[in-house]
């Protein structure tokens, strides 16, 4: 197991930055459109931050926050929110992912439901980087143990 | 000279390419393998984006164009953006898959208590 | 062994060195890669779907399908890590 580093400065600087940096990726997924960013990116900047606690306080610490479940929840949830935006598009009479259909049910013309949908996808996409990352990194660093370590 | 300085960037990406090369084919060591990968795998990356690149353009966003609607986009004030779109696909996915390999390697090391190639060939004798 | 792998790359590299005297200049606006697909994205984009940020607009909309499958791509990658080595507390 990772443990909470009994270093005073780490925890800190963690609890300062952490809130900080998940705004931030909240930014860069919710600013895709106008400004350098996206799901992707927004994704790895909110899973560093759970690494940064994981790294700061612990892995117990972070697991009570962050269960195992919640995250391969999360990590499917994205991938359906995806497929039920396209799915939504299909069932609106347009093709699969062909977002202007999507005026019909959002309050906007045709163009602008293809900026809203758009957005609704980088939500889901950020879901799931930000969930197969967090998994990822604590099951590699702690061999599939989580209780354990190497 | 003309011709160094008009194609470096080709051969910065050979270079770090062929060191990926020659690590994944004469290291014996897996994780050593799976680095060599990863930098085969940015090097191509590094080249994708290179060939996006315009002279005298700006990123691929057009500027004052929230809300109100532009017209008359010149396509070489812009990046081309296709490159871009692939390759940040192709980051997030090759860090995934590393993931995996490096999944891979835990168990390897678990079953035969090594990561050396050599060692595993023998053990599997 | 080594030396053999050495030689092997040395000649890959020097292909591949041959084969870059083809390719473009750096930043030439003229290359083959920005004259045929890319100004119709970079110049209907911003009027087909009100996004100022082409690469967004071409990743989430014009190659939405492509994106989707990556997306479950890194899911089945998150997974897999998650079956091929957690090990629950007995």
């Amino acid at each position: 197991m990772i443990q909470r580093t009994a270093n005073i400065i780490p925890r800190t600087i963690a609890r300062i930055l952490i809130p900080a940096i998940q705004v931030f990726g909240l930014y860069v997924i919710a600013h895709g459109h106008g400004s350098p960013g996206g799901g992707f990116q927004g994704g790895c900047i909110l899973a560093a931050s759970f690494i940064l606690m994981t790294i700061a306080y612990g892995l117990e610490d972070t697991k009570r926050r962050f269960t195992e479940n919640m995250n391969n929840i999360l990590s499917s949830l994205g991938v359906f929110i995806y497929a039920l935006t396209g799915w939504m598009c299909l069932l609106l009479g347009a093709n699969f992912l062909d977002y202007s259909a999507l005026s019909a049910i959002l309050p906007a013309d045709p163009v602008k439901a293809r900026y809203l949908g758009m957005f609704i996808i980088e939500v889901g996409v950020g879901i799931t980087v930000m969930a197969v990352m967090v998994s990822l990194f604590i099951d590699l660093v702690t061999g599939g143990k989580h209780g354990e370590g190497l | 000279m003309e011709f160094i300085i008009s194609k470096y960037n080709y051969w910065m990406y050979i270079v770090l390419m062929m060191i990926g090369f020659y690590a994944m084919i004469a290291k014996r060591n897996l994780v050593k393998k799976l680095l060599g990968l990863n930098i085969f795998q940015w090097a191509i990356i590094l080249f994708y984006v290179s060939t996006g690149v315009k002279k005298g353009a700006t990123i691929p966003i057009i500027e004052g164009g929230h809300g109100e609607l532009v017209h008359a986009v010149n396509a070489a004030q812009y990046l081309n953006p296709l490159p871009h779109v692939l390759m940040l696909t192709a980051i997030v996915v090759g860090v995934s898959t590393t993931g995996v390999a490096l999944a891979l390697i835990v168990l390897i090391y678990r079953r035969f208590g090594t990561v050396e190639e050599d060692e595993i060939l023998e053990a599997l004798k | 062994m080594k030396f053999i792998a050495l030689i092997a790359t040395l000649m890959t590299g020097a292909l591949l060195m041959y084969a870059e005297a083809d390719f473009p200049v750096w930043g030439d606006p003229d290359s083959p890669a920005s004259l045929h697909l890319s100004p119709r994205y970079i110049e209907k984009a911003m009027e087909e779907t009100s996004v100022p940020n082409m690469v967004t607009a071409v990743l989430a909309d014009y190659r939405g399908y492509d994106t989707m499958f990556e997306t479950a791509v890194i899911f089945s990658a998150g997974i897999a890590v998650v079956m091929l080595i957690r090990r629950p507390r007995q």
